[in-house]
């Protein structure tokens, strides 16, 4: 069971930068400036570097040889453990960057509190994705606060993105039976402590950008437990997969 | 500024200065952003250094065709990281095009209103995985060759911009030969997917040096002030010579009957492309031209919010750091 929980713990880090990634990756030459383009293409080189490594280290405490291409290519939805707020459409340039804003925020607390993971592995992969996430968080936020303190245009499609989002963010925080394996190796924190450092985060930045967070405390659930993911993630498989499923076997 | 700058004539220059200035190209002296040059001279960079950083920046498009679909996780981040260097070319050609007098603004708004070109090699679709490879070995390969000559351009911006863009693109033609190579050298249909892309993409690469010298309507006055270096049939000469043995080597059949080695030139023979397809990729009826054009100007317009957001932002900080002065 511990080794499991483990490699559940393990997908479901991996497939949240892999299904972001891939969902910026989805920008590229499209953007509103040519900066951005370099910045969006530049996020999602980094998450898929992350997925490089979660996955890897995945597919190693599976322990049934499967690598980190298997692992991404070759599972169905079901078995896919991101949380629903990663695989969300990218919608217009404010949804995209609220979106990877609220994720940032979240991953930015949680790679410092893995860092001193009691699974020496855990906490190397943490420690270099802090580094991309600390800039990534800024870069999030710096755009959320200037296109939510921008042109009235601008404010509300910041405001609207934000409403729409914000539903999907309370999974993140949740607990359950793997959480408290890994809290009990030491190996994770609770999802649940982390809620406070996010609040605080996210409540600033959000602030600044003169958008107000939505009252209700309801949130959407089912991606990090594969229960009752998205219509969107076959979607993005289907295009994801593709040539893999078509070609077995081959070597690219 | 650049639509003034367009019309303007050239006869009321100096004799004196012109033949100064034709001295120092003849010393192979650096022309700098500061110093006095012919007004056809500007004319010509701008439109060379705008037309490349555009093809930079459109070159993103038939290369983020395949980004969602790439096969592996190393794949995806190659590609990626590719696609992300060759922005970063368009920025950095466009600040070198900004040193004439002309603003990325107004370039993009010229290519927009269809007024400037981008190279006609990204008007050809991308329709299999081996494609991306040969995108990058072929046309990444076809652009070295031609930027490694420019390195000794007399513009100083756009010689220094070559010689660090040229870098990156042996970097790119390396990893677009070696995912091609992974394909003739993989399954039967990876195979076919490789001579596919060969076949398509062969014709458009060699095509990037532009027509035959002996038609090129602005090589004269371009080689004598060291805006152009080589001929264009030189340079693609150059390019069939290196590239054919590679072909070879993957295994694949090569793309036009006609190449033989001539031992008495000591090159390759080969076809000459068909310049009327050319001609026509050029007039904007290539399989991609207005998709391609249709997806710049609606990111353009899509993004303008962004854009207009930001900069009220901008204004809204500084006016708070002066009232607070
Ligand atoms: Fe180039
Ligand atoms: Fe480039
Ligand atoms: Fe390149």
């Amino acid at each position: 069971m511990a080794d499991n929980a483990l490699f559940q713990f393990l997908l479901r880090m991996g497939d949240n930068s892999l299904i972001l990634g891939h969902r910026v990756s989805e920008w590229c030459g499209h953007s509103p400036v040519l900066e951005e383009d370099i910045a969006l293409a530049n996020t999602a080189l980094d998450l898929i570097g992350q997925t490089q490594f979660w996955l890897g280290l995945a597919g190693e405490v599976e322990g049934k040889g499967r690598s980190a291409d298997d692992l991404a290519f070759l599972r169905d939805a079901w078995d896919y453990r991101n949380v629903l707020l990663c695989e969300l459409p990218n919608g217009d340039f404010g949804q995209t960057l609220m979106r990877q804003f609220l994720y940032d925020a979240w991953a930015s607390v949680m790679m410092g509190r893995l860092m001193t993971s009691s699974d020496e592995r855990v906490a190397a992969i943490a420690a270099k994705a802090s580094k991309e996430v600390a800039y990534h968080v800024e870069r999030s936020g710096d755009t959320v606060v200037g296109l939510g303190d921008g042109t009235e245009e601008s404010h509300a499609r910041m405001q609207a993105a934000l409403d729409y989002l914000w539903p999907y963010v309370g999974e993140m925080f949740d607990s359950d039976e793997v959480d408290a394996a890994m809290v009990k190796a030491g190996i994770a924190p609770d999802p649940a402590s982390l809620r406070e450092e996010y609040d605080a985060l996210v409540g600033k930045v959000l602030g600044q950008a003169t958008l107000t967070i939505p009252t209700d405390t309801f949130h959407h659930k089912g991606g990090r437990t594969g229960y009752m993911h998205t219509e969107h993630l076959g979607h993005l498989l289907c295009t994801m997969q593709w040539l893999q499923r078509a070609y077995p076997g081959a070597t690219w | 500024m650049y639509a003034q700058m367009i019309t303007a004539e050239a006869s009321d220059e100096d004799p004196k200065l012109l033949e100064e200035f034709q001295a120092r190209i003849d010393r192979d002296e650096k022309i700098e952003p500061k110093d006095w040059m012919p007004m056809a001279y500007r004319k010509t960079l701008i439109r060379q250094i705008g037309q490349h950083a555009h093809s930079e920046v459109v070159g993103q498009l038939p290369e983020g065709n395949w980004i969602t679909r790439a096969p592996t996780l190393e794949r995806k981040a190659i590609l990626l990281a590719k696609v992300q260097d060759e922005a970063g070319h368009g920025l950095y050609l466009y600040s070198a095009a900004e040193t004439l007098g002309v603003s990325r603004d107004e370039l993009v708004e010229l290519l927009h209103e269809g007024k400037m070109k981008y190279s006609s090699i990204f008007n050809y679709p991308t329709l299999n995985w081996a494609d991306i490879g040969a995108v990058g070995w072929l046309v990444d390969g076809a652009a070295i060759v031609n930027q490694v000559a420019l390195q000794r351009t007399s513009y100083g911006p756009y010689s220094r911009a070559m010689i660090r863009i040229c870098k990156e693109e042996s970097f790119h033609a390396r990893q677009g030969y070696h995912a091609i190579m992974q394909m003739a050298f993989g399954t039967p249909a990876q195979k076919a997917m490789a001579q596919d892309a060969v076949n398509r993409l062969w014709f458009p690469a060699i095509m990037m040096f532009g027509p035959s010298d002996s038609e090129s309507v602005h090589s004269e006055q371009s080689m004598q002030w060291k805006i152009k270096v080589r001929s264009n049939d030189d340079l693609r000469q150059q390019f069939v010579d290196q590239t054919v043995p590679q072909i070879e080597y993957l295994g694949l059949d090569l793309p036009d009957p006609g190449i033989k080695w001539n031992e008495e030139r000591g090159h390759y023979d080969y076809s000459d492309p068909d310049w009327s397809e050319f001609f026509n990729v050029i007039k904007g009826k290539g399989p991609c031209n207005v998709d391609r054009l249709n997806d710049r100007t609606n990111a353009w317009e899509d993004g303008a919010w962004v854009r207009d957001g930001l900069l009220a932002h901008g204004r809204k900080k500084a006016a708070a750091r002066t009232a607070a002065e």
